[in-house]
């Protein structure tokens, strides 16, 4: 039986991260790119939690927390701003998003 | 072999522990299939009795016809449901067509999990039980949103956004009226409080009173924001703008038919059941009994014909409410004859009077036999708690048959305006009585 | 959650890619109940997988055309996109490799049933400011969200 460490956690959190970092740049629709955003940050828990539980304590929890309430704040203000973009280009190609574009 | 008998039987040897508890997986499954088929029977019943007692307020019959005063009629609905054809429409999503039904029928099951039918009857004790049912319960919204947005057709879309927006505004007073009862389990002797189901019952059972009676009326106006915000919840009558056929056409589930349908159906009347025990564990004593404290003086009888167990309490009161099972049985059974005389006279009735009469003895036979001592105690925990569920179905169907249907912005004014800020003042003066409960009155 | 989380990254359909995402959430939370976190476990089903993704599948359903879904799905860019996850990755393999003596190995017992009572003390005590921070942020998040998607200011 494969004793688990905190290393297997962390492979794990940075597989997710990789995950999201690939959406991020890689898809054209607005939403799978806030969703990736999300994975990150889901990704960036597991090793938060992770490392709670090896050293003890339960401040990794709490930070936990604190972020899970952050991406709820930031992913209602995101999709808010992707509503207004779409009210105005009809569009939710990122490529679009290009108005500073000289 | 014999150490697999040994496994099953060292459960039984441990007193106060559920299966989960105890890390025993025989004993899990065996109560999960019970759990699970318990709420078949339960909600078959609830079709049944809904159409009766709807039909009885309307000053009407109900279904008469297809079993003795239509008992047999969830059964033929049911078969009905299966036989029928299966339809997708066209250009809508398979894959997600087919999985909505599977959310919602999962999330209002997996809540049955941590209810607590007695302190050792549940299927295990979570010490983050209530924060589980919440959060299981909101994931049967997602189910709604992917089942209107899989039909492809408007009428759907539009209620599945409505329902869900009405399920999620009013989670959020659940959540407060919630809160304020889980404050009230702190007030025992440690100062801690628990949010274990079984932990809150024992908690009331130690403070020797109902949540719903506790720093009187803040107990009863935290009872009666989740009791509207549950129907609200379920997407029920008076809030069931969604799915009423006169408006949107049955809404979310217009294009659901024979089996999917009555996954959806299924899941309803199981969310209903949810948020009923959640209702009576916090607020009405889960599997206490009424009056938990009192037990009456000791009277002759009560020694003559004692429980089994001979730590339990015998006064006149326990041994009244103890035979409460017993007498429930009988009742029904009693009116079950009552009904076999009154059938009509014809030879076209003679199998349904025999089938009635039949049935009425099964119920007499269960209820004596739960006159019995052993069978008695046990069985206690489990009556009381199914008793009170009951009783909120019967209002469930009540205000099905009463209340006028709220509109989808008055019903949301409800949830936001009216609900919200009364249960965040509960919450507040909840805390400030029990904390003046605990330092100034210490 | 690995198979989710490819999931999410590579469907064309959006509503799939969220139902992938709600999937991940819930191994997440599962991962979490392994790490002896239940009540971390309890919020992220609460709020993540119950709330976060039902607005996501609000915005999914009022904001895609099918138009979307017989367009092309990957960026511009995506070759600099994989490179730079390639490099991030190589990054990580570094790093874990080399320091794998500085993470600790065996876990010490927690007893879990004092778990919610201890975030609770701690959310209250010592992470007193973080917490009306967050809620004067959720404040500002809600107003935001609200002007943001208005029609008319």
């Amino acid at each position: 039986m494969l004793h688990i460490t905190t290393l297997h956690y962390l492979v794990l959190g940075a597989a997710l991260f990789l995950l999201g970092v690939i959406g991020v740049l890689t898809r054209r629709n607005v939403v799978i790119v806030l969703m990736s955003i999300e994975l990150i940050l889901n990704a960036v828990n597991l090793n938060l939690v992770a490392f709670s539980r090896f050293w003890g304590g339960v401040h990794g929890q709490v930070f936990a927390i604190f972020v899970i309430t952050d991406a709820a704040a930031e992913a209602a203000v995101g999709l808010g701003i992707l509503i207004a973009f779409f009210r105005n280009k009809e569009t939710i190609n990122i490529d679009e998003v290009n108005l500073l574009k000289w | 072999m014999g150490q697999i008998i040994q496994y099953i039987q060292s459960y039984l040897r441990t007193k106060d522990l559920t299966p989960g508890a105890a890390g025993n997986v025989f004993w899990a499954l065996v109560y999960i299939m019970l759990v699970f088929a318990g709420l078949s029977v339960a909600v078959i019943a609830m079709n049944w009795l809904e159409r009766k007692i709807l039909a009885h307020m309307q000053v009407r019959l109900g279904p008469m016809r297809v079993g003795p005063h239509g008992l047999l009629q969830p059964i033929a609905d049911a078969l009905k449901l299966l036989l029928k054809e299966d339809i997708i429409p066209a250009e809508a999503d398979a894959l997600v067509f087919w999985v909505a039904p599977f959310i919602v029928v999962l999330a209002a099951f997996t809540v049955f999990v941590v209810v607590p039918f007695g302190p050792t009857h549940a299927i295990t004790d979570m010490n983050i039980g209530i924060l589980f049912m919440l959060g299981v319960s909101s994931l049967s919204v997602l189910g709604i949103v992917t089942a209107g947005w899989a039909s492809n057709s408007h009428y759907p879309l539009i209620g599945a956004l409505r329902s869900s927006a009405q399920m999620v505004s009013y989670e959020v007073a659940m959540g407060l009226a919630v809160v304020s009862a889980i404050l009230m389990t702190s007030l025992n002797a440690e100062g801690t409080g628990t949010l274990s189901m079984i932990g809150i019952v024992q908690a009331q059972q130690a403070q020797a009173e109902w949540f719903i009676f506790k720093f009187f009326p803040l107990g009863l106006v935290a009872f009666a924001i989740f009791a509207i915000a549950m129907v609200a919840e379920t997407n029920r009558a008076p809030f069931d703008l969604p799915e009423a056929e006169s408006e949107l056409t049955a809404g979310f589930h217009t294009e659901y038919s024979g089996f999917r349908w009555s996954l959806f159906f299924l899941a309803e009347y199981s969310a209903m059941i949810a948020v009923s025990s959640i209702a009576v564990t916090l607020w009405l004593g889960g599997w206490l009994r009424p009056f938990p404290a009192l037990h009456g003086p000791s009277i002759t009888i009560a020694h003559v014909w004692p429980p089994a167990d001979p730590t339990a309490p015998t006064g006149a009161l326990d041994f009244v409410l103890a035979l409460f099972p017993g007498l429930t049985f009988l009742f029904l059974a009693g009116m079950c004859f009552y009904s076999t005389v009154r059938m009509p006279k014809h030879p076209f009735f003679r199998i349904q009077t025999i089938g009635l009469a039949g049935f009425g003895a099964a119920l007499a036979l269960i209820g004596l036999i739960l006159f019995w001592p052993p069978v008695r105690d046990r069985v206690g925990d489990i009556y009381w708690f199914s008793a009170k569920v009951a009783a909120f179905m019967y209002l469930y169907i009540w205000y099905r048959g009463t209340f006028p249907r709220y509109r989808f912005d008055q019903l949301m004014k409800v949830g936001w305006k009216i609900l919200l800020p009364i249960g965040l003042g509960v919450l507040i003066l909840t805390a400030t009585v029990a904390l003046l409960q605990t330092i100034w009155h210490l | 959650m690995l198979i989710g989380g490819v999931l999410v990254i590579t469907r064309k359909n959006a509503v799939h890619s969220a139902l992938a995402l709600i999937v991940t959430l819930l191994a997440q939370a599962a991962i979490y109940l392994m790490l002896y976190a239940p009540f971390v476990a309890g919020v992220q089903i609460i709020l993540y997988a119950g709330g976060i993704m039902v607005l996501f599948l609000f915005v999914i359903m009022l904001v895609s055309i099918e138009r979307t879904e017989k367009e092309r799905q990957f960026n511009k860019q995506w070759l600099v996109g994989i490179v730079a996850a390639g490099a991030l990755g190589g990054l990580f393999i570094t790093v874990y490799s080399k320091g794998q003596s500085i993470f600790p190995d065996r876990a010490l017992p927690i007893a879990e049933a004092q778990n919610t009572q201890v975030v609770g003390t701690m959310l209250y005590g010592q992470y007193m400011f973080a917490f009306e921070i967050a809620s004067l942020l959720l404040l500002v998040a809600i107003i935001g969200a609200v002007v943001m998607a208005k029609k008319r200011i």
